[in-house]
């Protein structure tokens, strides 16, 4: 077996073992590109039945425009229920990322909201497209990673996890977050989507989109609600997203890279890794570790 | 990134197509505290461009912060994630870290040294195929050396580097390089390991990594990217037996029933004939569904859904086997015992035993020996404390479908779980197991009848299907079955009686007693029956104080 085909039946594994070990699992769904291969292997692995749970998306109400539709479309096409999940309170209290900074609004809007959904549909599983060459603390993660009942990832006291076995074994109100994609890399991704010509949305490509530049880096004017500081103005660039978020939040990156082929070319001769457009990942040091203890995914 | 094709910057198409067939290696490094392993997996990450520029800004920053190479680039950093790491200057936990070459896909367990995290490496390892175990070539072998060479000897890694570090500490000298490698062989040779592969580095300046050292010219082997890039790793796992795992079967609709799990061993075509290992009917293979299409054969790895001819009941937990040399299917067995937890293991304790499959209650009825690690002696012992490795003889609830660990790394390893807890408490590898004792041997004596050896034709009833909740109580209407039943438990089933409630059974004929009294026996309920005409109503009920209230001599199988 290939490497691809050999981290394929893996995921699938993963996929079967939740949904034949937990009663209400549920698949996060965060519009990028690991989605798209996570939501590609679980209709693998259950064909010719759809996936037999819902896709849940965690929306901060400052996704970029194309996700939401590219969203919609997916779950029609997949014939997947689609819950759709946005933290009220944090909506009354006019949370954004340009008046409560990058890491509340984070906090307040990701993290709250996806404990509130989880807490409401009362999910023991969910799974989750992260990678861990994404970030180091992800890199000790477990596949199957246990959660306390108030949702926290202790680091120090996780399940040893052997072979292809996993313990799905949790009291009432603790869950289990599932990374299939866990032993995938960037590359990884982009050759499978390549290979199943999976759909991504169209932001993954590069197209001349109106962006400004802001602390180095350009972000994408993608509604009326971002607003310019002086001596900002809005220019029109050839660019694209190697990583997908909210909007203020994703930096873009100057391309001409719109077919997939192009994209990964893009990819291997870069010098920065893709959460690099991430402005969250640089609040603090250690700061992915401390959001994934508290519950952020 | 590692990828210098010219192919990338000229033909990105070309590239792709010949990314498609790459291999894919899993290893693990392992060594003591402080002989360089972060530092050696920072250096293959570094030396294979895996490293982007602002990881390179991110780590020139903390190297001068927190840094142990006195300002200098320290490529543990790039490993040591945990906040409380980097505090501690020490690696608490198995990471695992990707980097790819033109020729293969890596993946690495980064395990820590540690005694106390034995439990780690031991995780490392299962998934692995290659070790790097790293020698101080200041200091030797240590203890440490020989447990993780007996760790990885014991869950089945084939092929050893032993990467001789820190060379340029000792000039390079060829003789103490050959020295430990000779210590080296000599311990290991009870291992069994298929190949030892000696190789002199310097993590830190890069000797012997990714090009041949100038410092070492009289080393002629392959250096250790080199190694990992071409080692062959032998996997026989095609020509065994076929075993597939039943994880979840498929039932979109009426017409449909697939059976997926991910191959464990063997070949299986359309045609090919299986049989249940526990119930041992067999039938055909219609078809190896995917989304792609039907595939013409599938193989250990793959993770298949399979479609049958006949209809014959096979749920998760069941194993699907080639009808000659199946799995054994038995309650007992002896395996190698890895302990992880503080609490010692308690022998006579029901935990919860998870296999490729099947999750069974069970226990450790004895402790053999266990061995110890530094000597590979085997001593008396009554349990197994943290991080202890012992023999042991295991006693399952209900038989399960199990090889010795030897011959079928998936199919021959299990996980123990603490019920309390929900901890994972041990890991298992099947060294051998026990004929099964036939099933009715075991039921209290007036009920048992011969076992007719060619009587196939048990019907399998599924409990959690079979069972009907109504206003009056819990029904299982049998009476249109004829003949000998085995029953598929299921957790609702049981949930119901460990909630206090009855179920009543309704029997065609007293000769499906034992069926029944076998059920009670292997999930330790209680029953009561009456006879109503030729038919028999069964009570089954799991409080002991029920039973207690009940006249004597309606209480049996106890």
């Amino acid at each position: 077996m290939t490497h691809l085909q050999q981290l394929e039946a893996e995921s699938i594994h993963i996929i079967r073992e939740v949904v034949a070990e937990f009663g209400n699992p549920v698949m996060l769904y965060s519009i990028g590109k690991d989605s798209a291969v996570m939501l590609h292997l679980a209709r693998k692995a259950f064909y010719p039945a759809p996936p037999p749970f819902p896709l849940l998306h965690v929306d901060t109400t400052w996704k970029f425009r194309e996700m939401i539709q590219f969203r919609d479309r997916m779950a029609v096409e997949c014939g997947l229920d689609l819950i759709v999940h946005v933290n009220e309170d944090g909506v009354r209290r006019n949370v954004s990322p340009f008046t409560h900074g990058s890491a509340l609004y984070t906090d307040v809007m990701k993290t709250e909201g996806l404990k509130q959904a989880l807490d409401r549909y009362k999910f023991d599983a969910a799974f989750g497209g992260a990678r861990r060459d994404e970030e180091k603390s992800r890199a000790k993660e477990r596949i199957f990673s246990f959660r306390s009942e108030h949702h926290r990832w202790d680091p120090k006291n996780q399940r040893p996890e052997l072979w292809n076995l996993y313990n799905t074994r949790i009291k009432p109100g603790e869950s289990i977050r599932v990374f299939p994609l866990s032993n995938w890399t960037e590359l990884d991704v982009w050759q499978y989507i390549h290979l199943e010509e999976i759909p991504i949305v169209p932001l993954y490509y590069a197209a001349f989109r109106p962006v400004v530049e802001r602390d180095g880096m350009l972000i994408m004017v993608d509604d009326d609600r971002l607003e310019l500081k002086p001596g900002e103005k809005v220019e029109y660039k050839s660019v694209r997203f190697r990583t997908l978020g909210c909007y203020p939040l994703t930096a873009a990156v100057e391309s001409t890279a719109d077919t997939l082929p192009e994209i990964i070319r893009e990819m291997l001769l870069t010098r920065t890794s893709e959460r690099q457009g991430r402005l969250i990942d640089h609040d603090q040091a250690g700061s992915m570790e401390k959001k994934k203890q508290e519950g952020y995914f | 990134m590692a990828h210098q094709s010219d192919l990338i910057e000229k033909d990105i198409l070309a590239y792709l197509k010949s990314q498609e067939a790459k291999s894919m290696l899993r290893f693990i490094t392992c060594g003591s505290v402080d002989d360089g392993k972060s530092t050696l997996i920072g250096r293959l990450l570094w030396d294979s461009k895996m490293v982007f520029e602002d990881q390179l800004a991110a780590l020139e920053a903390d190297s001068k912060k927190i840094g142990t190479q006195g300002g200098a680039i320290d490529y543990a950093l790039l490993l040591d994630g945990l906040q409380a790491e980097r505090e501690q200057g020490i690696t608490i936990d198995v990471a695992y870290r990707y980097f790819s070459t033109d020729k293969r896909k890596f993946i690495v367990a980064d395990t820590p040294g540690h005694e106390q995290y034995t439990r780690n490496m031991v995780t490392g390892a299962s998934t692995a195929q290659v070790a790097v175990i790293l020698v101080d070539a200041r200091k030797g072998l240590l203890t440490q050396t020989r447990r993780h060479s007996y760790l990885v000897s014991l869950v089945g890694i084939k092929h050893i580097v032993l990467a001789i570090n820190k060379m340029d500490l000792i000039d390079f000298d060829q003789q103490k390089f050959d020295l430990i490698r000779r210590d080296y062989q000599q311990f290991a040779a009870p291992l069994g390991f298929a190949s030892i592969a000696a190789i002199p580095i310097s993590a830190l300046d890069g000797d012997n990594i990714i090009g041949p050292s100038s410092n070492t010219p009289w080393y002629g082997g392959p250096t250790l990217m080199s190694y990992l890039e071409t080692v062959r790793v032998e996997d026989d796992r095609r020509e065994q037996p076929f075993r597939l795992p039943i994880q979840w079967v498929n039932r979109p609709h009426l017409d449909f029933r697939g059976f997926c799990g991910t191959v464990a061993s063997g070949v299986i075509r359309p045609g090919d004939e299986v049989r249940v290992a526990s119930s041992g009917r067999s039938s055909r293979v219609a078809r190896i569904v995917t989304m792609g299409g039907d595939l013409p054969e599938a193989t250990s790895g793959q993770a298949v859904t399979l479609t049958l001819t006949d209809e014959i009941d096979v749920s998760r937990g069941e194993v699907l086997t080639a009808p000659i040399a199946p799995p054994f299917f038995t309650r007992h067995f002896v395996a190698h015992l890895v302990w992880f937890q503080d609490e010692p293991l308690q022998p006579g304790q029901s935990y919860l035993i998870k296999t490729a499959a099947a999750l069974i209650p069970g226990k450790v009825t004895t402790v053999q020996h266990v061995v110890d690690v530094n000597t590979l002696e085997q001593k008396q012992a009554e349990t197994l404390g943290l991080n202890a490795i012992g023999v042991a003889r295991l006693e399952l609830d209900r038989p399960a479908a199990i090889d010795s660990y030897q011959q079928n790394r998936d199919t021959g390893s299990f996980i123990m779980i603490d019920r309390f807890t929900n901890a994972t408490v041990a890991a298992g590898m099947v060294i051998a197991a026990a004929p099964e004792i036939p099933h009715h041997e075991q039921v209290a004596g007036a009920l048992a009848k011969p076992v007719d050896e060619g009587d196939t034709a048990i019907r399998r009833v599924n409990l959690g299907n079979a069972l009907i909740c109504g206003d009056e109580g819990n029904l299982v209407d049998l009476t249109g079955e004829r003949g000998e039943i085995a029953f598929e438990v299921t957790t609702a089933f049981l949930d119901i009686l460990t909630k206090g409630n009855r179920v009543l059974f309704r029997l065609h004929d007293p000769g499906q007693l034992p069926s029944v009294a076998l059920l009670a026996y292997e999930q330790g309920l209680q029953f009561t029956f009456t006879r109503v005409g030729d038919r028999i109503n069964l009570v089954l009920f799991s409080s002991p104080e029920v039973m207690q209230s009940l006249p004597a001599q309606d209480v049996i199988g106890l």
